[in-house]
């Protein structure tokens, strides 16, 4: 008789992006998609599960158990339990980095600065939600003012000799001075580059860090850059994960094991 | 099926059905007394006697008592717009008139209803057209300087005389300097209310009346002593409601009894093992005002989660325990300088510290108001201090009393739940 195969499901539901995890019983990590969130929460989060089962070569009855996080947590169909991405993303990072850390997740909407002590418990965490500065919507934002596409701002800031500075971390006041920057012909890889060191000094500045740093997050997964220069910014390593993007969705599987 | 709730003396229509907190008994009593309140007030407003005076939250209330006033205060009506959210659309008429959106959410609030011409009052009470016009407006800068700025501003517009005592902030310890200060500025009070309420001022009076606020005083703070059992009978959200009489009718006999009859009740509930919050799991403080036009979401976020909310910094600031009737005057000032408002960080944090330990609290709410910095305690590392001292950890939530513009209910939501998780897993 074949042995049923036994599998865990986390989806992240984010503002942005729709996350999903599939761990075998092992903890290992053998289906995952992403995809734009969209409007409608469940239909995407359903996708996304096929398209991670497809990856996993899984069938779907072999899920055990699914939870939900994220900002639409509640909108999954087929999650028994949801959690806070709070408690994901902890979890999540726990899973790759066993000890005490300061995890720095900037999603789309959002940033979250998340404690562990060295036995995974969280010690404390905050949230930035009221403002849209120092996360991924900023950046979308600037892209949109520099007319380049969010993919080629990793590159372009890479290139930077002489990064500008830019004043406020308000995304509309920091739209102007971008705006007024072109007008003076500043180079567009050192308007990218103070994008996004404006972005990093905002969340570094949300709560104090602990000698081990995780990055996680849409964000960091697709400028790898800018956690180059946060390492520069605070002087040493930062951890970032295989996939940073699904920590929240790796973090709600591995709930999602626990009797 | 109607109801009616009170909000920091004021009553509120609301949808009974939606209402999960275990209701109180006493709460049909209190509706009647504050009825009662505001039938007077208007009563005395249409016959132009007896004089009214408008008066913060905080004091003088017992003079303008004794002098023969009816008291109407301003905070409550900030706190009724705030509930019944028409807060919200009135602010801007305020910001308009020059109004920083960055200060009190209550003065912009209720200074948008009077250019308005609106009032949740007339809503909820039939007959009662606005609010009653006063005779003398006296404030206190105990909790802010926005008040005296409020006052005056009605004051210039409706041609009233505008009284006020100038009290000392960030008090450490309370010396017999600031008592002297305090007491001669409430004596100084007396001449002009004389002249406008036309009556002779009479200690004995004053004496009567605070001994009843000082009654009041004690059993107010007996009843929110009940929340220190486990489970506790009572909620921050039922103190939120239940304490009007302590505020608009401090020193009148009504808000005794209303107390006593109350405490009663609790005392049943802690006899009879009656949690306010069924299966109550987390005890958690509440640091600084509650967000008026959430009260119920907040109620309800945290019973769902069998967390009870069951002490604050907020519903205490109505304790006066240095009220002494023999000695009106200097008493009065030292219960007024004594109070949380206006003292130092560093007592503040000891006072927090005793409330943790009284309360056996698993975590700490601060709500950073937007729109008063003298209510809120997040913005210069209190949390971090307190949590390094006592080790019960704390969340911040970003909002306001009034200005529902200025919250997102998805982070507190999300705030919540993740800092219930996190004790949850912690205490696993
Ligand atoms: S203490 Fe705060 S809420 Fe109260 S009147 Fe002053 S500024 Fe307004």
């Amino acid at each position: 008789m074949m042995k049923l195969k036994s599998c865990y499901a986390g989806v992240d539901v984010g503002a942005s992006r729709t996350k999903v995890a599939i761990l075998d019983h092992s903890k290992n990590l053998i289906g995952h998609a992403v995809k734009k969130s969209g409007t409608d929460f469940t239909a995407t989060a359903d996708t996304c599960l096929a398209m991670a089962l497809k990856m996993a070569g899984t069938p779907k009855s072999d899920i055990r158990n699914t939870i939900s996080t994220g900002y639409g947590r509640k909108n999954v169909s087929f999650a028994r339990d949801t959690k806070t991405e709070i408690g994901c993303h902890a979890k999540g990072c726990f899973l790759y980095f066993p000890f005490a850390t300061t995890i720095i997740d900037i999603g789309g909407q959002d940033n979250k600065v998340i404690k562990l002590d060295a036995s995974g418990k969280r010690t404390g965490f905050k949230m930035n939600r009221k403002c849209a500065a120092g996360t991924g919507a900023f950046l979308e934002e600037m892209a949109l003012r520099l007319d380049v596409s969010l993919k080629e701002m990793d590159g372009l800031a890479s290139q930077s000799e002489n990064m500008i500075k830019l004043g406020s971390f308000c995304t509309v006041f920091s739209a102007t001075e971008v705006l007024e920057n072109i007008r003076r012909g500043k180079k567009l890889p050192d308007i990218v580059k103070g994008v996004y060191y404006s972005m990093i000094k905002r969340v570094l500045e949300m709560d104090a860090l602990t000698e081990k740093v995780v990055m996680t997050g849409g964000v960091v997964a697709h400028n790898a850059f800018m956690v180059k220069m946060a390492e520069e910014m605070i002087g040493r390593k930062i951890l970032v994960p295989e996939y940073p993007q699904l920590t929240g969705a790796i973090g709600a599987a591995l709930y999602a094991m626990q009797p | 099926m109607q109801d009616n709730l009170t909000y920091e003396g004021v009553f509120m229509t609301t949808d009974k059905d939606k209402v999960k907190r275990v209701k109180l008994k006493a709460a049909s009593k209190l509706n009647q007394i504050m009825a009662d309140y505001f039938y007077e007030l208007d009563a005395a407003a249409k016959a132009k006697e007896p004089k009214i005076a408008w008066c913060t939250s905080v004091g003088p209330a017992e003079i303008l008592r004794a002098m023969g006033f009816l008291v109407f205060f301003p905070e409550n009506h900030g706190a009724m717009l705030g509930a019944s959210r028409m807060a919200t659309d009135l602010l801007p008429i305020a910001d308009a008139q020059g109004y920083s959106p960055e200060i009190c959410s209550y003065l912009r609030a209720d200074i948008g209803a009077y250019l308005s011409k609106t009032t949740p009052i007339a809503k909820s009470y039939k007959g009662i057209e606005g609010v009653p016009r006063p005779d003398v407006l006296a404030f206190n800068t105990n909790q802010c300087r926005d008040v005296q700025d409020w006052f005056t501003w009605y004051a210039k517009k409706l041609d009233v005389p505008v009284i006020g005592i100038h009290t000392h902030r960030g008090v450490g310890k309370v010396t017999q300097n600031h008592i002297d200060s305090i007491a001669t500025q409430l004596k100084d009070l007396i001449k002009p209310l004389e002249y406008i309420s036309g009556n002779k001022f009479d200690l004995d009076k004053l004496k009567q009346v605070v001994a009843l606020s000082k009654e009041c005083s004690i059993l107010w703070k007996k009843v929110l002593d009940t929340a220190r059992n486990v489970p506790s009978p009572f909620t921050f959200f039922d103190g939120t409601i239940h304490m009007g009489p302590a505020v608009v009718l401090r020193g009148t006999q009504q808000a005794n009894d209303f107390y006593q009859l109350l405490l009663n009740e609790l005392e049943e509930r802690v006899t009879n093992n009656i949690a306010a919050v069924p299966h109550e799991q987390h005890r958690i403080y509440w640091d600084g005002m509650p967000v008026w036009g959430r009260l119920r979401d907040h109620s309800e976020l945290f019973s769902d989660l069998n967390a009870n909310v069951l002490a604050s910094t907020y519903c205490n600031s109505w304790i006066f325990s240095a009220f002494d009737p023999d000695d009106p005057f200097n008493s009065m000032a030292r219960a007024y300088t004594e109070l949380f408002i206006v003292r130092s960080d560093d007592f503040k944090e000891t006072y927090i510290k005793e409330m943790l330990n009284a309360f056996k609290v698993d975590g700490i709410i601060y709500h950073d108001a937007k729109c008063c910095p003298n209510n809120s305690n997040a913005s210069y590392g209190m949390p971090q201090r307190l949590e390094r001292a006592t080790g019960v950890p704390s969340i911040t939530i970003n909002a306001d009393l009034n200005d529902l513009r200025l919250i997102s209910d998805e982070q507190t939501k999300t705030n919540v739940e993740a800092f219930i998780e996190q004790l949850e897993e912690n205490q696993s």
